[in-house]
């Protein structure tokens, strides 16, 4: 097995022991990146210098006997949407694209603290609005498995990278579905931990409520891993929670005896494919073989998920976002022709008698903004600020926003009245396999609904894994969903792992060919 | 009281809480540093960074709303205020809607010279709430250009919403320094308006008296940029007139004209409306997702309801009663704040005269504080020096007006009055040695004996003179006396 497809855990293995060096993974990773990234278009950046620098730093202390972190000399892929002190950090906008975050968001802190070695930036929809990549500013990343189709997204560079072999980890951020949608049409292997176990500080709001960080990897064990360092309070970000990390990478390989599985009659209704449907029914087949039992569900408010989610989302989306105006840092509009614009304007309805009007032209500061976000944002960032904004207007705000927090309590009730009988949900990720590159992108409303069954998990603010558990007739992965009550990272992670010692859906990966 | 209408007043005031860090960062509230220098990625807004709560801000808001007498919530929120400002870094404020911290209560003023009734006024709720940063407009250099200090951007800051339950711009006058008083008492605030740590807006409208009984309400002004009471005062009774002279002209009354927003000239002395655009500003109000809601406790409100310590109202009914001085003196002292209350305390104590220590206070010290415009913190002499100085008058080793020039000597020199009493060689007269010295001297002037006797009372000043001319020592109202005897003996 040649290092890009051995898993985390065992390169870990083999950097511990002196067999490889830092540098070594650093380089092969980097090698696979320069093959390949060109067709697959993974990365916003790359620095390979400096990851080689990293590693070298790393292998030097390694062999010193000096502590070393966690993950020493593991190369992960970030997500575009963490500050990284010094780097840019653009979110996939051109809003963004000139902004260098000053600070460390403390996921990365802890990343650099244990000792990964950072390989690049992962492309994404803009402002992880998005569910296919195709909303990057920059360009689209493509399935690994067919260069045609979309890898899902928001962090759909991020699930690309990891079946790509261009890194082992990756960091992925999920509000409604954006790490398990990706890795399920990518066939890795995606966490979203529960609401507030990993810290968000520096991680570039979408919308607060929702917004998750979590890990993608090849498998549940590499997910452990990588967990178990982000994860933990900070003081930074008043909601994240102040209980300790269990050893998820110490666990992961103990499997779960007596495991009561829940089966959500509504998520196998109409619009679910009937390969994605029997793959995921063939997967319940294997854990029922391993022991597990059964129960069949009703989680009725669930079919109001994306509702709810497309007014909280855009909602908290349209106030997180008000900051990019021009003014402080990001894009400003070209400042010059924008005034000589406004006089001519104002000369014309003048010269047109139209006096009242001439008045009412923008003044510069209200031009500077207007115009500056209008460059600046994407027309789906667009459509979200104009949505929420709508949503939270005065005499709209009962109808919509309030009305949406009643039914993400109901949402959360279905989540509590079903964990009561059962310890895990299974179901798919996504109703179909990947689709083409272009084809919903005119179509918004369809591309809303390929969060269907993942924004419940947000909404309810539980935890989700995505593992692969087949393929469809054309050759495309095939995810199962996991979700878990709060707080029970650990248990989703033992389930998958259970299920990828019974199969090896998991270590399946694309052809790519220079 | 005008009989023409009745002047309807409610105030909205903002107070900067005195605390070493911001709302919702750790960077200094300091005034005056350098722009731009206390600043981080929380107060400027940065994409990524999170809110936290400064417990500090809390208290000290939970401390003033208890001493306002209002009801503490026993679970507040906050919520995001929208609207674009340059100097509102992440496009929304962070404040309270609909559940603040606090409501309903209420501040009690009084005027000494009672030129209005005691009362009581409501205060609708007191919220907590970050502050913006500044902008200032740099128009010299002719193109207008606006420069950002982010340093305030954070700063907690309490709003206080009053009921529109004062009815003239002295009763605002009082009600503001009287908040100001109650918050300098509890520490939370320095309430000092030229630095911006307290702002005030007024709403304003008339009830007009018609003459079928019937009561025409004009429409309500809110008035902002005013930078000291009284030019709050001067604003509203400016206000009143404008407003009475309008309805008089246009007939325009409450219902038919929206709420109008008006700056203070302070200059030209006069209200002037602000531009705004029409359409009124919607805020988009919703729940900080980045903040937990707060609980507040009945244990915590009753442990801060104890540290909250005595308050003016109290201290200055117990002033009055412990050492004998008048309501009118107690409410001087008390307005100036914890640090001369104390000093007087300390004065009256020394001297065992409440009346006297007060008025040395009160002619001689404060005085001075205003004329050198310093607070009685760098007031030169200790009370237990001017104690010194005052047993002295008291021993009647000295008239009050040799002790006032003692004092002003105090105050140039720093000596003490013991050190300046002994340098000028001011002794205590042997009244038989003043009754010998006057003797002599009136015995030596009998014209002027004459016009005494003649009844020009006032001619016996030349006799004082010639007197203290002779014994500098001496007590002139005492030598007068004896003159006066003396002379009409003769």
């Amino acid at each position: 097995m040649t290092l890009v497809e051995s898993s985390a855990t065992q390169l870990l293995a083999q950097l511990n022991s002196g067999h490889v060096s830092a540098v070594e993974v650093t380089r092969a990773y980097l090698d696979r990146i320069e093959r390949f990234d060109p067709q697959v278009k993974v990365f916003l950046r790359s620095d390979g210098d400096a990851a080689v620098a990293q590693a070298a730093d790393i292998d030097r202390r390694r062999s010193q006997g000096k502590p070393v972190g966690k993950l020493a000399g593991l190369p992960v892929a970030v997500k575009d949407l963490l500050c990284s002190r010094g780097e840019l950090t653009t979110c996939g906008s051109r809003m963004l694209e000139n902004f260098r975050a000053p600070y460390d968001s403390t996921v990365v802190a802890r990343l650099r603290a244990a000792d990964a070695v950072f390989i690049g930036r992962t492309n994404l929809d803009e402002f992880a609005m998005g569910g296919s990549n195709e909303n990057s500013a920059f360009f689209p990343t493509r399935n690994p498995w067919d260069l045609t189709r979309i890898p899902g997204g928001s962090s759909g560079g991020a699930a690309a990278c990891v079946a790509a072999d261009m890194a082992p980890l990756a960091i992925g951020t999920d509000t409604g579905g954006s790490i398990r949608q990706p890795a399920g049409l990518c066939g890795v292997t995606g966490l979203k931990p529960t609401y507030g176990r990993v810290s968000r500080y520096g991680l570039v709001a979408f919308a607060s409520s929702l917004d998750q960080i979590g890990p993608m990897a090849r498998s549940a064990e590499d997910a452990a891993l990588l967990l178990e360092v982000i994860a933990g309070h900070d003081e930074r970000d008043a909601t994240s929670i102040s209980q300790a990390v269990p050893q998820y990478s110490q666990t992961v390989s103990q499997p779960l005896a007596g495991l009561r599985l829940g089966l959500v009659r509504e998520h196998f209704g109409p619009g679910l494919d009937g390969e994605v449907e029997s793959a995921v029914r063939e997967a319940i087949r294997v854990y029922v073989s391993l022991g597990a039992k059964v129960v069949d569900l009703s989680m009725p408010h669930g079919k109001y998920g994306v509702a709810t989610y497309y007014i909280i989302a855009p909602s908290e989306a349209s106030s997180n976002l008000a900051r990019y105006d021009g003014v402080h840092y990001g894009y400003r509009t070209d400042e010059e022709p924008m005034i000589e614009e406004l006089a001519e304007e104002r000369k014309q309805l003048v010269a047109a008698g139209r006096l009242k009007e001439a008045e009412q032209v923008d003044n510069p500061l209200v031009r500077l903004y207007r115009k500056s976000r209008a460059e600046g944002f994407g027309p789906e960032v667009k459509r979200r600020i104009m949505l929420g904004t709508y949503a939270l207007s005065a005499g709209y705000y009962d109808a919509y926003y309030l009305k949406a927090l009643k039914v993400r309590r109901l949402i959360r009730g279905d989540y509590d009245n079903a964990f009561a009988k059962v310890d895990l949900i299974a179901g798919p990720v996504t109703s179909t396999p990947a689709f083409k590159i272009g084809e919903k992108s005119e179509d918004p409303l369809a591309m809303y609904l390929v969060d269907l069954y993942t924004v419940t998990a947000n909404l309810a603010g539980v935890g989700g894994i995505s593992i692969p558990c087949g393929f469809s007739s054309g050759g495309l992965p095939i995810g199962l969903q996991l979700q878990a009550p709060p707080l029970e990272e650990e248990r989703l992670l033992r389930a998958a792992h259970m299920f990828q010692q019974a199969t090896d859906w998991h270590t399946r990966r694309p052809t790519l060919v220079d | 009281m005008n009989e023409l209408y009745t002047i309807i007043i409610g105030l909205e005031v903002h107070v900067q809480l005195q605390t070493q860090s911001k709302l919702f960062c750790g960077c200094s509230t300091q005034f005056g540093a350098a722009p731009n220098t206390q600043t981080c990625p929380v107060c400027i807004g940065l994409p990524g960074a999170l809110p936290v709560m400064n417990r500090r801000a809390f208290d000290l808001a939970l401390r003033s709303a208890i001493a306002l007498n209002c009801d503490i919530a026993p679970y507040t929120k906050w919520d995001r205020k929208q609207y674009y400002y340059p100097d509102l870094p992440k496009g929304f404020q962070i404040s309270q809607y609909d559940l603040p911290f606090s409501d309903d209560g209420f501040l009690a003023i009084e005027d000494p010279k009672v030129r209005f009734e005691p009362k009581k006024v409501g205060i609708i709720r007191v919220h907590l709430e970050e502050d913006a940063g500044k902008s200032m407009h740099d128009e010299i250099s002719g193109k207008a250009d606006s420069r950002i200090d982010l340093n305030r951007a954070g700063t907690p800051l309490l709003e206080i919403v009053s009921q529109p339950d004062m009815r003239s711009p002295l009763e605002a006058k009082a009600y503001l320094t009287e908040i100001k008083l109650l918050l300098t008492y509890l520490g939370v605030s320095d309430c000092n308006m030229q630095e911006g740590s307290l702002r005030v807006d007024a709403n304003v409208n008339l009830h007009i008296n018609l003459p079928d009984g019937h009561v025409a309400k004009t429409p309500i002004v809110e008035i902002k940029n005013m930078n000291s009471f009284r030019a709050v005062e001067r604003a509203l009774a400016f206000e009143a007139d404008r407003q009475y002279d309008e309805w008089r002209e246009t007939g325009k009354t409450i219902g038919s004209s929206p709420k109008q927003t008006s700056g203070w000239d302070d200059v030209a002395n006069v209200t002037r409306p602000q531009r705004y655009k029409e359409e009124s500003s919607d805020y988009r109000y919703f729940p900080e997702p980045d903040l937990a809601p707060v609980t507040v406790g009945d244990k915590e409100i009753d442990r801060i309801r104890e540290e909250l310590g005595e308050l003016p109202a109290d201290l200055r009914a117990r002033l009055a009663a412990t050492y004998e001085i008048s309501d009118y003196d107690s409410d001087v002292l008390v307005n100036q704040g914890p640090a001369a209350v104390n000093y007087f305390v300390e004065l009256a104590t020394l001297v065992k005269d409440g009346k006297v220590a007060s008025n040395w206070i009160q002619q001689d010290v404060l005085r001075t504080l205003n004329e050198r415009n310093i607070s009685i913190d760098k007031f030169p002499i200790p009370a237990i020096g001017l104690a010194e100085l005052i047993s002295r008058v008291q021993a009647g080793d000295l008239d009050t007006s040799r002790g006032r020039e003692i004092f002003t000597e105090m105050l140039a020199t720093g000596q003490t009055a013991v050190q300046i009493i002994s340098a000028r060689g001011i002794a205590r007269v042997d009244d038989l040695e003043l009754i010998a010295l006057c003797n002599e001297i009136v015995t030596a002037n009998p014209r002027i004996v004459a016009d005494i006797k003649s009844g020009k009372v006032q001619a016996a000043g030349n006799l004082v003179g010639q007197v203290k001319k002779r014994n500098p020592n001496v007590n002139p109202g005492r030598v007068r006396e004896i003159c006066l005897e003396i002379a009409e003996k003769m």
